[in-house]
Parts: structure tokens; C-alpha cells; sequence
């Protein structure tokens, strides 16, 4: 901007300082204008009413046998439910921190006083495959709880990594027990 | 011609850029120093905001295809659920269902514009014809995208429409056939549809740039319909005309509003919320009100193929319009006959909007019958007649001239000066 100020015809000195100011307030206006004309094509992309609406799941844990997993579907995704035997609960909570490549206590991913029940999300947290292991049919790796058939991940009974290149262990998915043998998952 | 670009821009990003692909240097020649006639009046929005609608309906209509599901079982509900449960879904519904009644009326305010102030005479035929195209192409997007909610209307329109094909003699009903992809509209007629609805507006996108481009050929008519003949005659689109378009564009966003926010519904019509039900006809099926002129002129004629050509040979004159009207003088501010006969003719074209809308019987017919043939009366006897006979008044001799004794005083200083810097 030039230094000198030109006279309009009107007899007020001319501010370039002014224009400047226009320019940007104006150019600031149609990027929250576009902005907020964006914000609802971009929303109706997250889950809908309807898919929210279906959150949650209820699920009867009676007729799991010992030893036995089942998989259900919660929001789409599998959901590993495994009865636990009494020695595969002693393995789990023997094992030591340091061996973990993501540590984490087996008390703290089962409910107290219900740890012969693990319940996870049944999806590999390398690169989203579900890993083997709930039919007792299926490999299960060294360490007796879930093997990945995609990349070779593998996971102890309390759904802890043990091998890699699963960065971590299986998430537990936000669930509570409605009574002993019920429980509600989301 | 083989060579890179003499970039002038001194951003040495945007330079490497334009030395190599020139977009920057294209631009500011089309859009920004590009000299427009100084005297367009509010007619020279509608363009633009042609332009801008067809942005709004193309990426509301990206977003509504994600949710929405092209099958006969799924598609009524799936339009349902975008209203009720998908975030924001009942915004961009809205503003699709409306924009395609917005469009209509930009469009035709547009072809008004032409008109009246003959913009489609040499040498701006072929973009006035490349125009019509675009009018041929709206049409068929809105009609199959109006089969897409799956409603009663919807699908009998569908059925209507589908079925002018039959008049055509021996062949019509296999088209039909082929069309319908079956014995009746159904399931694979609707996945065509939108598989077409999806297909169109992209290519409307690229005719309309061979509109542009032609426009930029031939430069912009203008209300005195003479040409620019010096620097002082024009003006650089931007900011003058990016300004004028926003200002224009703010009051085409607001009507837009009203409709979207207040009465969403009020130009659809209500027998579209209730699902298809391929054995019951509503008892009065109309076309969206875009449509009832050219409705109105198919059902003046008692005879099946004689209504069919009669409707689509009220567009085709469309396309011989520039051969049609013999006046060299291009606005009608300088033909007085032509100028009456411009308001008869929209008189004409809204009362047969109007009886295409009610009931076929009675006075509805004989009134559209009178109105169809003086729609074709003007195009094919009163224009060429009246081009050789009317006598019309003195052109100026420049734009600056009337601008400048009848306008309402000088114009500001840099208006003056700034086509003079930039030669």
C-alpha cells in the first residue's frame, strides 16, 4: 500500500488501511459462510438416528458351556463371549506385567466376581481381521487364547497381545451384568 | 502450440504452476480482467446463479446418495429415514427437492433474459442452442429424479412419462419396453433411474462449460443488445460483476430459504408421501409445476402422438429460435411491437402453466388449447412476420452513450479508468 493517502472527492483522505480491512473481513465471512454450508453434508455422514438407536445388545450367558466362546454381533462387530475354565484363569492372572507387550491385569478386563467370563471385541487391533480361536476347533496359538490368521497376531485367553504386530490387546467392549447369567453390552 | 507459458505472477508457486498449466493465467483472463459490458442490469445474474445451483444440487445430491437405497422395497423408506434419523438429512432433502425448483426458475428467468433482450441472435445461435441442450438435460435429471422418492407420484409420473414413447408408430412399444427394463416401472427401472440421476448433472456440468466457453467467445449480450466498441463500453468481471452476481445471489439464497426452511413441501405435491402403489392411480396426477406448461400443451391435443410431438416440439422451436426471429435489432427496448408481444407471450406460457395444473375438462381445455396455439403462433408466424415489418427505434450509438446522458449521473472515477489500465 502507498504511503500517501489520496483525497477522494468527497474530502475524506483515503485509508488503504481500510480496504485491507474489508478485504480480509470479507474473505473471513465466506470461509465461515462455506464453512457452515459444509458442517451439514459433512454430518450426515456420522451414524444416524436410527443406527445409534441400535447400540446396544443384551445377551444370555447361560447356555455357554465351560471352555466353550461364542460370537455375537454388536454394532456390526463381532463380539468374542468365552466361558473360561478355572486353569485358564489361573494362566491368565499368573502372568507377569513385564511379559506384556501392553500390560494390563486380567482383574481389570473382567467384572469382579464374574472372571470366568472375558468378553471382546472380537477384531484384530493390527489391521482389523478377526482373529481364530473361539471354536474350539480353531488354532489358537501358543498362548490358548486367539490367533490371527491374517498376520499371525496372537492373544492370550484374557485377550492380551502376546505376539506381535498386534500393537495391542482386544479392546473390552463397554458392557455390565444385568443378572449373572445376562449381560448387556453398549 | 508446444512451449511453456510466460507466467506472469510473481508468487513463485502459483508462477511454477501456471508455466506449466496455465489455470491462474486462464482465470484472471475469463473471470478476472475479462471486459463485460458496464451496462447489465439484475437479468445478467441469473447465469451465475444457474451456475451456483447446479453446485448446490450436485453436492447435496452426493451426500443424499449415500443414504438413499434404488430399490422398489427399500427407496420410499430409505427417503423416509434421511428426513427422520440421518444428522441433517431433512436440510439436504430440502434443499434438493427445492433446489430443483429453484433451478427451474433461474432457468427460466435465464431463457426470459435471452429473449427479451435477443441474446440468442449472431453470433451468440450456438450458445443460445448449447443453452437449450442444457434445458433438455435439466428436464430429464428432474423428471428421474422426482421418480426417486418412490411415491405415488413418482412412480404414475414415471409410468406417464415413460409411455409418450408408445406413440411413437410401430417401434414405441418396444422403447417403452427397453425403458422400462421390464413389462411395467419397476424395481429395474428405478436402479436405471438413478443410476442416470447420478450421471446427468455431471453431464449438464460439462455442456455448461461448452456454454461458458462459447459465452466467452462471443462476450455477454447486454440491455442495449449492441456490441461494446471501445474499452469504455466494458468493464473487468471482477470485482464489478462478482460483486453485482453476490448481491443478486444473496436474494436467490434467500427465497431459497423461505422455501427450505418455511414450506418445504409447498411446491411438491402431497400424494408423493404415500408410497408407489403400481395398482391404484391417484385420482388427479400433475407433473411438478416446472413441467405444467409443457403438460398443459400435451393434453390440448386429442391425439396420442400429435400431444407428443406438439410438447416436444415446444422445446425443439426452442433450438430454431435464432432462425426464427428475422429482426437485426436484438432488445426489445428498441422494438416496441416485439417488446408487447414478449409480455403476451409469458402471459401465454404462465396461463398454461396454470390449466396444466387443474383437472382436463372443461373451460381448462378450450383455454388450453387457445394458449398452445398462440405458443406456437409466436414462434413460427408473429416472429419472422415481425422481425420484416416492425420498425424499430434508434440504436444508440455506444453503450457509454445512453449510459452516460441517461443514467443517473457520472459514473465514480475508477469505473472510467480502470478498462483504460488494463489494455
Amino acid at each position: 500500500m502507498s504511503a500517501t493517502a489520496p483525497t477522494l472527492p468527497d474530502g475524506h483522505a483515503q485509508d488503504p488501511g481500510k480496504r485491507d480491512f474489508l478485504k480480509l473481513v470479507a474473505g473471513f465471512s465466506a470461509v465461515i459462510g462455506v464453512g457452515a454450508l459444509a458442517w451439514p453434508l459433512i454430518d450426515s455422514m456420522n451414524p444416524s438416528g436410527d443406527v445409534l438407536a441400535l447400540s446396544s445388545v443384551e445377551f444370555d450367558l447361560a447356555p455357554v458351556a465351560e471352555g466353550q466362546g461364542v460370537t455375537i454381533v454388536w454394532r456390526g462387530k463381532p463380539i468374542f463371549v468365552r466361558h473360561r475354565t478355572a486353569a485358564e484363569i489361573k494362566t491368565a492372572e499368573s502372568v507377569k506385567l513385564s511379559d506384556l507387550g501392553d500390560p494390563a491385569k486380567d482383574a481389570d478386563r473382567v467384572k469382579a466376581g464374574h472372571s470366568q467370563w472375558i468378553v471382546l471385541v472380537g477384531i484384530c487391533t493390527h489391521l482389523g481381521c478377526v482373529p481364530l480361536g473361539n471354536k474350539p476347533t480353531d488354532p489358537r496359538g501358543d498362548f490358548g487364547g486367539w490367533f490371527c490368521p491374517c498376520h499371525g497376531s496372537q492373544y492370550d485367553v484374557s485377550g492380551r497381545m502376546r505376539h506381535g504386530p498386534a500393537p495391542a490387546n482386544l479392546p473390552v467392549p463397554p458392557y455390565a451384568f444385568m443378572t449373572d447369567s445376562r449381560i448387556k453390552i453398549g | 502450440m508446444v512451449g511453456l507459458h510466460k507466467s506472469e505472477f510473481q508468487n513463485p508457486v502459483i508462477n511454477w504452476i501456471d508455466t506449466r498449466l496455465p489455470l491462474f493465467t486462464m482465470m484472471t483472463k475469463e473471470y478476472g480482467v475479462f471486459p463485460t459490458p458496464k451496462n447489465f442490469n439484475y437479468f445478467w445474474n441469473f447465469g451465475a446463479l444457474a451456475m451456483i445451483n447446479l453446485m448446490i444440487m450436485i453436492a447435496t445430491g452426493i451426500f443424499l446418495a449415500m443414504n438413499y437405497n434404488a430399490s422398489t422395497a427399500g427407496a420410499f423408506d430409505s427417503v423416509e429415514r434421511i428426513v427422520r434419523d440421518v444428522n441433517y438429512g431433512w436440510l439436504l432433502r430440502y434443499v434438493h427437492m427445492n433446489g430443483a425448483s429453484m433451478f427451474f426458475i433461474v432457468v427460466y428467468i435465464h431463457m426470459f433474459r435471452g429473449m427479451y433482450y435477443g441474446s440468442y441472435k449472431k453470433p451468440r445461435e450456438l450458445l443460445w442452442m448449447i443453452g437449450v441442450v442444457i434445458l433438455l438435460l435439466m428436464m430429464a435429471t428432474a423428471f428421474m429424479g422426482y421418480v426417486l422418492p418412490w411415491g405415488q407420484m413418482s412412480y404414475w409420473g414415471a409410468t406417464v412419462i415413460t409411455n409418450l414413447f408408445s406413440a411413437i408408430p410401430v417401434v414405441g412399444e418396444y422403447i417403452v419396453t427397453l425403458l422400462w427394463g421390464g413389462f411395467s416401472v419397476d424395481n429395474p427401472t428405478l436402479n436405471r433411474f438413478f443410476s442416470l440421476h447420478y450421471l446427468m448433472p455431471f453431464v449438464i456440468t460439462g455442456v455448461v462449460f461448452l456454454h461458458v466457453v462459447a459465452l466467452h467467445i462471443t462476450g455477454s449480450n447486454n440491455p442495449l443488445g449492441i456490441e461494446p466498441k471501445s474499452e469504455q463500453d466494458t468493464l473487468p468481471f471482477h470485482p464489478y460483476y462478482t460483486i453485482k452476481d453476490s448481491v443478486g445471489m444473496c436474494v436467490y439464497l434467500l427465497v431459497f430459504a423461505v422455501l427450505v426452511f418455511f414450506v418445504p413441501d409447498y411446491l411438491g405435491h402431497s400424494d408423493n408421501y404415500i408410497q408407489a402403489n403400481p395398482l391404484v392411480t391417484p385420482t388427479h396426477i400433475v407433473p411438478e409445476w416446472y413441467f405444467l406448461p409443457f403438460y398443459a400443451i400435451l393434453r390440448s391435443v386429442p391425439s396420442k402422438l400429435g400431444g407428443v410431438l406438439m410438447m416436444f416440439g415446444a422445446i425443439a422451436v426452442l433450438f430454431v429460435l435464432p432462425w426464427l426471429d428475422t429482426s437485426p435489432v436484438r432488445s426489445a427496448k428498441f422494438r416496441p411491437i416485439y417488446r408487447q408481444l414478449m409480455y403476451v407471450f409469458v402471459v401465454d406460457v404462465v396461463v398454461l402453466g396454470y390449466v396444466g395444473g387443474k383437472p382436463p375438462s372443461g373451460m381448462n381445455v378450450v383455454i388450453g388449447q387457445v394458449c398452445t396455439a398462440y405458443y406456437f403462433l409466436h414462434f413460427l408466424v408473429i416472429l419472422p412476420i415481425l422481425g420484416k415489418m416492425e420498425k424499430p427505434l434508434p440504436l444508440p450509438e455506444s453503450i457509454s452513450n445512453p449510459v452516460l446522458t441517461m443514467g443517473g449521473g457520472p459514473l465514480p472515477g475508477a469505473a472510467l479508468a480502470k478498462p483504460m489500465e488494463k489494455i
